[in-house]
């Protein structure tokens, strides 16, 4: 969980409608929500739609909130949902179930550059940073969704689960054959970036 | 990936064993199965540390903490009919 989302809230003032506590919430999770949006959509007026509908359903909802999740997983799970319905609308013909789950052939390693062993100002050069956001935007959304979640929101697999509705052994799934094409393409890009320095390479 | 054999375990197995892997989430005795086939697998041995890197990457790029533009704050903010007198908390 990320410094933002780390802070605790009063569920009895926030069912009890009090506005500082509400406005304390939406400061602490706004900006996970908004990114959230903006790696789903890509726009940034689409993710200022997801912004917006997030909190409004989170406002209209919070007296109904029974606690099993936690309010953390709760909100995300409001995002993740009006991000993907956003999605649906925009792009029917968008997979977002994952119909082809069984290929796993898609997902399997073919590049075995050893790029681990650069040094890290090569790995975390500006330009390193945005050919991995690009590559992140890029994924399919049914795995994009889970590894925002996950590796970047840092909820536990559990939570995943619990927010995007999906069993914990399909949020693993999803996840490794999002890290592994990540992988796969920063190899693409650190093996054209520095072939002399690659160990295998 | 070529499937081999390594520890009697192959490339394959390893894969489908690396989600809980990596998080820390595998028993003892499948970490040394793991640890036993990389020694042996340069290729999968790649693959183990170049996913790895790959999170540590993506967790050096997302540690900030986001804040979002100023004006999607004030139209959020009247959307949902609070009004802020403070600016937002920035630790």
């Amino acid at each position: 969980m990320n410094v933002q989302t780390a802070q605790v809230f009063s569920i009895e003032a926030l069912k009890s409608g009090d506005p500082d506590e509400f406005a304390r919430l939406v400061d602490a999770y706004s900006g996970p929500v908004y990114r959230l949006g903006l790696r789903m959509l890509r726009r940034e007026q689409d993710a200022e739609d997801v912004l917006q509908n997030t909190f409004l359903k989170v406002l209209q909802h919070i007296r109904n909130f029974e606690e099993r999740s936690s309010l953390s997983t709760w909100i995300y799970r409001i995002a993740a949902n009006e991000a993907l319905m956003m999605l649906r609308k925009m792009r029917p013909e968008v997979d977002l179930d994952d119909q082809g789950a069984d290929d796993d052939e898609k997902y399997m390693p073919h590049l075995f550059t050893d790029w681990g062993a650069l040094p890290e100002s090569s790995l975390e050069s500006g330009e390193a940073k945005k050919y991995l956001e690009n590559a992140i935007v890029a994924l399919p959304p049914s795995l994009r969704v889970v590894f925002i979640l996950r590796d970047i929101e840092g909820l536990s697999i559990k939570e995943t689960s619990e927010a995007l509705s999906l069993t914990e052994t399909n949020v693993k799934t999803r996840l490794l054959r999002a890290r592994l094409n990540l992988r796969e393409q920063l190899s693409v890009y650190f093996n054209e970036q520095f072939p002399r320095e690659n160990v295998d390479g | 990936m070529a499937d081999h054999i390594h520890n009697s375990m192959t490339c394959d197995q390893l894969l489908g064993m690396l989600a809980d892997y990596l998080d820390g989430q595998s028993r003892d005795e499948v970490c040394h199965e793991i640890e036993a086939h990389i020694s042996e697998c340069s290729n999968c041995r790649v693959v183990v540390d170049t996913t790895r890197k790959t999170i540590s990457l993506v967790h050096a790029c997302n540690d900030e903490p986001i804040n979002i533009p100023d004006d999607v704050r004030e139209r959020l903010f009247q959307k949902l009919n609070l009004v802020r007198q403070f600016p937002p908390q920035t630790d």
